[in-house]
């Protein structure tokens, strides 16, 4: 039986059909209608549901709360905030208090991950295998374990402020946290803080433009002994020229309490301390595998090149490794600013404690008060997921891949 | 080009590099301290840190968990260091006292042996799902995955039944046929455009009803009957039997057919054995759940709903159809980009509201939902990674026997995909057992929450108590964790056994 030639199909229907329903043609178009009509019927019994059962309650929708009397205090702001101020300010204080988190727990993460990174690929066989005794104690363990474990057990345990342990009699660690001196800026701060702006700046452009230098004219500039000494030498000169720019304001134990410094809170400490030990043994992980991810060879060429071990891993091997491992890193930064939304278990006010915890229980308002924290993770998660993907699209772009 | 020519290149060595004696192979404990411990100064150095850092972490712990520790006593008295007589370690009778708070926790004591049955038949049904060699995998997951979590259900939460398949089949179809009748009744009462499609889907209302009288009438008929339970179980039997028979083909039935009827059999054997019909044993709220036990419900229940939802969405995030991958893209991107505590308040707090003012549910299960769904949004990426990874001449020569896009994916690509995932799964049922903890923020008392309430108590409030606490919990959690992380590792092994060399 011969097969008869089939004659083309229309361009335009089966433009549309592939347009309108993917690769499954009409029977796509239909999945796409139904699953349309179930989620339109989903979300309006949703809605439905909702107004009917806040109507019940006597809740007033939407957002006209954000701008009522929040009435209840916060242990631990860093902008100016009363009782008497709205929710929109309390939003804003945890918010601001979550990014401090996050931020500090990022900085020590990185250090101590790479540091036990370093340690699990040494050659000494004690100090790798303590390494990845670290990894797998700290990774087995839950996060809101750890971080009670901290506070409850290790934080608690330590002695009132009377008993307070101190260094030079200007630290003290006490079961109220840690007390350190506070500067308190004076008459020409202004002048040092701009030298130290300038020495900043400084310090972050000439390392490119030594850089910059060195693929034009192939000439290595020694860029450390330069920014060292305008680091230290601006400020140092601002310092002579304007004066005394800021006192130190040494705390004092006066009654059951000090006065004068600032107090880190121990709930700050204990969060800082688990997030960033505990993110820490992931980002070794991360560290571990894009070093190993290089190709010993690499290494070989450096030396066989002159370079010294240390300029080999700075110059070649580990711009190949971050290219490996900047993606997961990224995601291990974002699960640390995730997990600090675990500080309502201690009671830090980060903005998942003071908005969707007391400002949810005061105002009852849950649909708005965790559709705004759930937005706000979220949109901190793309943006963080979008600055690393620039970079790891520069860092692609440069190394020519 | 002609720059480089000018310029003298520095980077090249100009000295040769004095040579290095070879390697000496020296095997032994001995060998191995000569030549990865003290082979050179900065290598010395660092072996001494090592042991210092090791001086200072373990003595104290082995020191405080087992020689200081105090083993017996009745009170916080005797782990007092006045008492004991010496500097006082962990406070073990605190644990003993506390026990079986932390794996029942406020579960009638008389109904434990409900908790302890559920226990070992998971881990009778896990242990040869496991290992490799075991035989019947099919049976074996099909009886862990679908028959253990609805016979769990029953043991620990106790209740009967009402009906089976044509009741809730009947109950479905009305409820479904009320909300759209409901849904154009209110839209009919808006404006001009709302009434049209109001009408429509009072319509569309009116021949739902119409078309599942039958099922109604069949159901109350049953529910009137003196057996309901078991009449209705015989009925659903028969038809799906029939269905069965009928749409594997009259040749190849015969198969299909003994497994449905193995499978009905099975539960009636079920229904029989707890008296299911006859409100079946004594019902035990989960409020008063605690524990290990709610730590295992709730890891094992996410673990085992998370898969089919990841499945689903990496399925539909690789579809051709648009709306359904933006869909599956958008519902992924949104569960990874939010913090699993927030979930958790969602699902508290949300969801009732999205509910039917009648229709109340338990907290526990609202957050398995929660769980469910962030943790099936986590599987979908990792699935997804072993979709990726199966070649595409997989799917093609499946097309090319005429298979399916559903055989192609259930019998050719999904099979091989999950097996190359099954580390990451693992991995991330780790992540989710670990996260399991966070429920005791909304009130459930997990094993976290357990030891939180175990402090609280001043019989027991020495200095020590919390370290000790904290000690026996960890090593809960650390055992199973650690349990799954090699076992993902020996898997992870046996899988690229073809790679190595």
């Amino acid at each position: 039986m011969a097969i008869d030639a089939r004659p083309p199909p229309p361009q335009l229907v089966a433009k549309l059909r592939r347009a309108l329903g993917g690769r499954s043609g009409w029977k796509g178009l239909l999945a796409q209608v139904l699953f349309v009509a179930a989620l339109f019927w989903i979300g309006y019994e949703i809605v439905d549901n909702a107004r009917d059962n806040l109507a019940n309650q006597r809740i007033a929708s939407g957002f006209a709360f954000m701008s009522h009397t929040a009435g209840f205090g916060v242990s631990q702001t860093l902008i100016p905030y009363q009782e008497s101020d709205s929710y929109t300010r309390v939003f804003l204080v945890g918010l601001i208090n979550t990014l401090v988190v996050s931020v500090v727990g990022i900085f020590f993460a990185t250090v101590i991950g790479f540091a036990v990174a370093l340690a699990r690929l040494s050659p000494n066989w004690l100090i790798s295998r303590i390494g990845g005794g670290y990894v797998e104690i700290v990774r087995n363990l839950p996060l809101l374990f750890q971080i009670l474990f901290w506070y409850l057990a290790v934080l608690g345990s330590l002695p009132s402020p009377r008993q307070s342990v101190s260094v030079m009699d200007s630290f003290f660690l006490s079961n109220r946290g840690i007390v350190v001196p506070r500067l308190a800026g004076e008459a020409g701060l202004d002048g040092f803080l701009v030298a130290l702006l300038i020495a900043v700046a400084a310090a972050i452009v000439l390392p490119l433009y030594a850089r910059r230098r060195l693929f034009a004219t192939g000439k290595p500039m020694r860029v450390w002994p330069w920014v060292l000494g305008l680091l230290i030498g601006l400020p140092l000169i601002a310092f002579l020229i304007v004066g005394k720019p800021f006192s130190l304001e040494v705390p004092v134990l006066r009654g059951f309490n000090f006065v004068g410094g600032s107090r880190i809170a121990p709930e700050f400490v204990a969060l800082t301390l688990a997030l960033s030990t505990y993110t820490a043994a992931f980002i070794a992980e991360v560290v571990r595998a894009g070093i190993l991810s290089v190709h010993k060879g690499q290494m070989e060429a450096g030396a066989s090149l002159g370079l010294s071990r240390g300029q080999t891993l700075r110059l070649i091997v580990i711009p190949q490794a971050m290219r490996v491992i900047l993606p997961p890193l990224t995601n291990q930064y974002l699960n640390l600013t995730k997990n600090s939304s675990l500080a309502v278990a201690i009671g830090y006010p980060d903005l998942f404690s003071v908005f969707a915890g007391t400002t949810l229980s005061q105002t009852g308002q849950a649909i708005e008060v965790i559709a705004i924290t759930m937005g706000v993770y979220l949109l901190i998660s793309l943006v963080t997921s979008a600055l690393m993907s620039l970079y790891g699209w520069r860092i692609n772009r440069s190394m020519g891949a | 080009m002609s720059e480089l020519g000018s310029v003298t290149p520095v980077f090249v060595r100009g000295e040769m590099v004095p040579q290095r004696p070879p390697p000496v192979h020296t095997p032994g404990v001995l060998g191995l301290v000569r030549q990865r411990l003290l082979n050179s100064p900065t290598n010395i150095l660092l072996t001494i840190v090592g042991l210092l850092l090791l001086y200072f972490t373990v003595v104290p712990t082995v020191k405080f968990l087992l020689v200081d520790a105090v083993w017996s006593g009745s009170n916080r008295t005797d782990c007092l260091a006045d008492k004991a007589g010496h500097p006082v370690g962990a406070c073990w009778p605190f644990v003993q006292a506390k026990f079986s708070q932390f794996i029942y926790g406020f579960y009638p004591t008389p109904e434990r042996w409900r908790v302890d049955l559920v226990f070992a038949l998971g881990a009778l049904l896990l242990l040869p799902l496991l290992i490799p060699r075991a035989p019947a995998k099919t049976l074996n997951a099909g009886l862990f995955f679908i028959a253990f979590p609805v016979l769990a259900f029953f043991l620990l939460h106790g209740g009967g039944v009402q009906g089976f398949g044509v009741t809730w089949s009947a109950d479905l179809l009305s409820g479904v046929a009320d909300s759209v009748g409901g849904a154009g009744r209110k839209l009919a009462a808006g404006g001009p455009i709302g009434s049209v499609i109001g009408q429509a889907l009072l319509g569309l209302g009116t021949v739902l009803v119409w078309l599942s009288w039958p099922l109604v009438a069949l159901r109350d008929w049953i529910q009137a009957s003196s057996q309901p339970v078991w009449l209705d179980l015989l009925l659903t039997a028969v038809a799906v039997t029939a269905l069965v028979f009928i749409l594997t083909g009259v040749r190849n039935g015969w198969r299909a057919l003994a497994t449905t009827v193995g499978i009905f059999v099975g539960i009636a054997a079920m229904v029989a054995a707890l008296r299911l019909d006859r409100g079946g044993l004594p019902v035990v709220d989960t409020r008063m759940w605690g524990g290990l036990l709610v730590t295992m419900v709730v890891s094992v229940t996410g673990i085992v709903a998370s898969m089919p939802i990841g499945i689903a969405l990496a399925l539909g995030r690789r579809s051709t159809i648009p709306l359904i991958r933006i869909f599956s893209v958008a519902f992924i991107e949104f569960w990874r980009g939010v913090p699993l505590i927030t979930v958790m308040f969602f699902a508290t707090y949300m969801l009732p509201l999205f509910l039917p003012g009648n229709f109340t549910i338990d907290n526990l299960m609202r957050v398995l939902i929660g769980i469910a769904l962030f943790a099936g949004a986590y599987n979908a990426e990792v699935i997804r990674g072993g979709l990726n990874a199966i070649p595409r001449g997989q799917a093609e020569a499946a097309s090319a026997l005429g298979l399916s896009y559903w055989k192609t994916t259930g019998l050719i690509v999904l099979p091989q995909a999950l097996r190359h995932v099954i580390p990451g799964l693992v991995n991330s049922f780790i992540a989710l057992f670990k996260d399991t903890s966070l429920v005791s923020i909304v009130a459930l008392f997990d094993l976290l929450g357990q030891l939180r309430a175990a402090f609280a108590d001043p019989t027991w409030s020495t200095p020590t108590t919390l370290f000790t606490g904290f000690a026996f919990t960890g090593l809960i959690y650390f055992v199973f964790c650690f349990g799954m992380s090699r076992y993902s590792l020996s898997v992870e092994h046996r899988l690229n056994a073809h790679r190595r060399t």
